[in-house]
């Protein structure tokens, strides 16, 4: 950074919680120019005219008067219709598992918001997401957060070289209860609330009645794997490999478990637990964001994670044209699922990532020959 | 940084003079006005000398003025309490699309308690048509409520040609004045309303009181219900200090208002003029010539008005646009979205610069550098580099 840190404008993002209030504070103690910006990005205003909103812009107004920063809202309800919501319904409909946050981090806060911060003559954005950017070599890497159980990399792996060149994360080098104390310390007025759980435009409601409002739902067979009739689902959108709660289904043999989907047919498979039907070998991935530029070999090993909060697991990938990508894995996965993220990792360097499309699994499903060609 | 203010639509600065008047009340005359002993009476006489002080700016009675918390309880008060007492004469009520919410809002809140309310349209300029007022009109209309001058952009309503249409029918006619009293001269007989809604904050008094002017023998229903004060069609402890304040903001006003007034006209053409010369693109929403000194709409093609006003709040100059959501985003202006349509990119990307007393031209200068500088940033944007 050339610029001295009084003369280097910082826009913060904050949601009115609690890692987004200490991303401010600790950028103010850092003496940078520090800006706030709330992100009003759904309108779930009920009939008496409520919305959550209010009560989270009201604690960025009390948290940034308490830092002395200036704030501001910026309504990104549209963006956000138009490139998270829909895509989070799209998905749905293709009888994936979306992951809302990985593209709202992609379209609307490193992008929307970004170019807000860039008009309000920023120099920089910063988020409380537990991440590390590094400058080196006149490069920028992505690192994990140093807080493992927090790291959110995961939901970040569609950055870009050129946004993260714009971003800071001040929160990367701290744990969540670090965190948790600077804030009561210093008696902000979101020191003790609660985490926001949950996608955030469903928040605390029911996801199943949340998704009946958009997506009709379609009732049909669940069978075992090797064809058996179960019961009846509710329809397909409701489940994700490797579900166990909610099938409504006992009986001998079980407890059983969600492997796959038959969207043609509306049929829900399960199978009993450790089944091999539960397992995969591999994976195909689309939309492949690589930070630091394509890898060079055609063929190499790293780690992986295919959910949030997952151990990683080595990996061989295959880089591929047109972004997509395959990934073999060194030990059978579970409830790999189609829609969510696979994001790769070198250490603590993020690589980058993509939306998983297929899985890969040796006897029961039709990528059978690629399999065995590979393997 | 010097932060210049041109934002007085939204509230003005408190005149030292009225501080003044505001300060002995605060500390020596505590007394309740209805109270019956020496220390009521005291305070008594300041409201009612208040009162007279205010009658005479606008040429009605002592009588005729109640005591408020401001311009949205003078609305509320007027609108509900005239609506409640002539529903048996009709339900009909006549306002416009341009109104502040403290009228809108009510005028809905009586839609649902079964009322029928017409919200007229305006022109480009902000104007309502009277033929379409005309139009409007009909047996069953009781209440008739169009505001005075607009506050987002500044225009003046045919107050007059409204009155005298209404002469001989059952509709009372209420005018919101809140933007326009202090430049404007109002002259209630002259103008022919039965109801006014006023606020002291507007025009360099304290907040939190105003007036509403209630014509002889207009009946009101009671809105809020308690003690009997201002015989008993406003309950609640008189607001001793800020009626004082008030009644000496209004003494002010009137003096030199025609040289205020000019010095408004020369700010804001100092504005147009410096943005002008900046080269960058802009438009005029509203009416110069039949609009209120002070208030200055203006268009600004290609920039985001969220953006813009934090932006310029950043380098010092505090103007505004629309209202803003509970949740603090801007949201379209119900006023420019009633001029121009509701998918106008006036209603996205316009800022109300409204001046004031102590504003200086040389504040103007350096609002309006700024103010070109930072719109040409979406206007004419830099290439990287």
């Amino acid at each position: 950074m050339t610029k001295a840190p009084e003369k280097t404008r910082v826009v913060v993002g904050m949601s009115g919680g609690v890692d987004s209030s200490v991303t401010a504070l600790l950028l103010k103690q850092q003496g940078y120019d520090v800006v706030g910006i709330f992100m009003k990005n759904w309108d779930d205003t009920d009939e008496n005219g409520v919305c959550t909103a209010t009560e989270d812009y009201e604690d960025v107004s009390r948290v940034a008067g308490q830092i002395g920063i200036p704030y501001y809202a910026v309504n990104f309800e549209k963006e956000y219709w138009d490139k998270v919501f829909t895509y989070f319904l799209d998905e749905y409909k293709a009888g994936r598992t979306p992951n809302p946050d990985v593209v709202c981090n992609k379209e609307i806060k490193f992008k929307a918001f970004l170019e807000h911060a860039l008009a309000l003559g920023a120099d920089y954005v910063a988020t409380g997401h537990y991440a590390r950017v590094e400058h080196i070599d006149g490069h920028v890497r992505m690192l994990r957060g140093v807080d493992r159980g927090k790291d959110q990399t995961y939901f970040l792996n569609q950055l870009t070289e050129a946004q993260l060149s714009r971003v800071m994360f001040p929160l990367g080098g701290l744990t969540k209860s670090e965190v948790r104390d600077i804030a009561r310390t210093h008696q902000l007025a979101t020191a003790n609330k609660k985490d926001s759980t949950g996608i955030c435009f469903i928040g605390e409601r029911n996801f199943k009645e949340f998704l009946s409002h958009y997506l009709p739902a379609q009732k049909g067979e669940i069978r075992t794997i090797d064809g058996e009739y179960k019961g009846m689902h509710d329809g397909l959108m409701y489940y994700t490999n490797g579900q166990r709660q909610g099938l409504g289904i006992g009986g001998p043999g079980g407890p059983w478990f969600v492997c796959g989907k038959d969207l043609k047919n509306n049929i829900l498979y399960v199978a009993p637990e450790n089944h091999p039907a539960l397992f995969s070998e591999g994976l195909t991935a689309e939309n492949v964001n690589w930070i630091n530029g394509l890898p060079q070999e055609s063929l190499f090993t790293c780690t992986a994670k295919f959910r949030y909060r997952q151990p990683d697991q080595p990996v061989t990938v295959m880089p591929q044209v047109g972004g997509t990508v395959k990934v073999m894995f060194h030990e059978p996965q579970k409830a790999i699922t189609p829609g969510q993220a696979v994001v790769f990792y070198d250490g603590d360097i993020c690589l980058g990532g993509g939306t998983i499309t297929t899985v890969l699994q040796k006897n029961y499903f039709e990528k059978l020959d690629f399999v065995q060609a590979v393997l | 940084m010097d932060h210049i203010y041109l934002d007085h639509a939204a509230t003005t600065p408190v005149d030292p003079a009225v501080v003044e008047a505001m300060l002995p009340v605060y500390r020596e005359i505590f007394g309740n006005p209805s109270s019956i002993h020496y220390f009521g009476r005291e305070a008594r006489k300041l409201i009612e000398d208040a009162r007279e002080v205010i009658a005479a700016e606008i040429g009605a009675t002592p009588k005729e003025i109640i005591f408020t918390s401001g311009g949205t309880e003078s609305d509320n008060a007027a609108l509900i309490g005239a609506a409640h007492a002539r529903q048996a004469l009709g339900r009909h009520i006549i306002t416009t699309k341009i109104e502040h919410h403290a009228v809108l809002h009510t005028c809905e809140h009586l839609e649902k308690e079964g009322f029928d309310v017409t919200y007229l349209d305006v022109d480009q300029k902000g104007r309502i048509s009277l033929d379409a007022f005309k139009n409007a009109l009909r047996p069953d209309t009781i209440l008739v409520s169009i505001m005075y001058g607009n506050n987002e952009v500044g225009t003046l309503q045919p107050i007059k040609e409204i009155a005298s249409l209404l002469k001989g029918t059952n509709a009372l006619f209420h005018t919101d004045a809140v933007q326009a009293f202090g430049l404007e001269a109002i002259n209630v007989r002259d103008i022919g309303v039965d109801l006014m809604s006023i606020t002291a904050h507007k025009f360099n008094g304290p907040k939190g009181v105003g007036f509403l002017y209630i014509r002889e023998g207009v009946l009101l229903e009671t809105y809020q219900h308690g003690g009997e004060q201002e015989r008993k069609r406003r309950a609640g402890t008189h607001n001793v200090p800020g009626i004082v304040g008030m009644a000496k903001a209004v003494k002010l006003v009137s003096e030199n208002r025609e040289e205020k007034k000019q010095m408004m006209y020369r700010l804001r053409q100092r504005m147009l003029d410096r943005l002008t010369e900046e080269g960058i693109d802009f438009a005029i929403n509203g009416d110069l010539e039949n609009g209120l000194a002070h208030i200055l709409n203006l268009y600004f093609p290609g920039t985001r008005v969220e953006a813009l006003l934090s932006a310029l709040d950043l380098a010092g100059v505090a103007v505004s646009s629309g209202s803003a959501c509970t949740a603090g985003s801007v949201e379209p202006s119900h006023v420019l979205t009633a001029m121009f349509g509701s998918d106008a990119p006036q209603a996205k990307s316009s800022l109300r610069i409204s001046f004031g007393l102590y504003n200086t031209e040389e504040q103007v200068e350096t609002a309006a550098r700024i103010i070109a500088k930072t719109v040409s940033g979406w206007q004419k944007p830099k290439h990287s580099g």
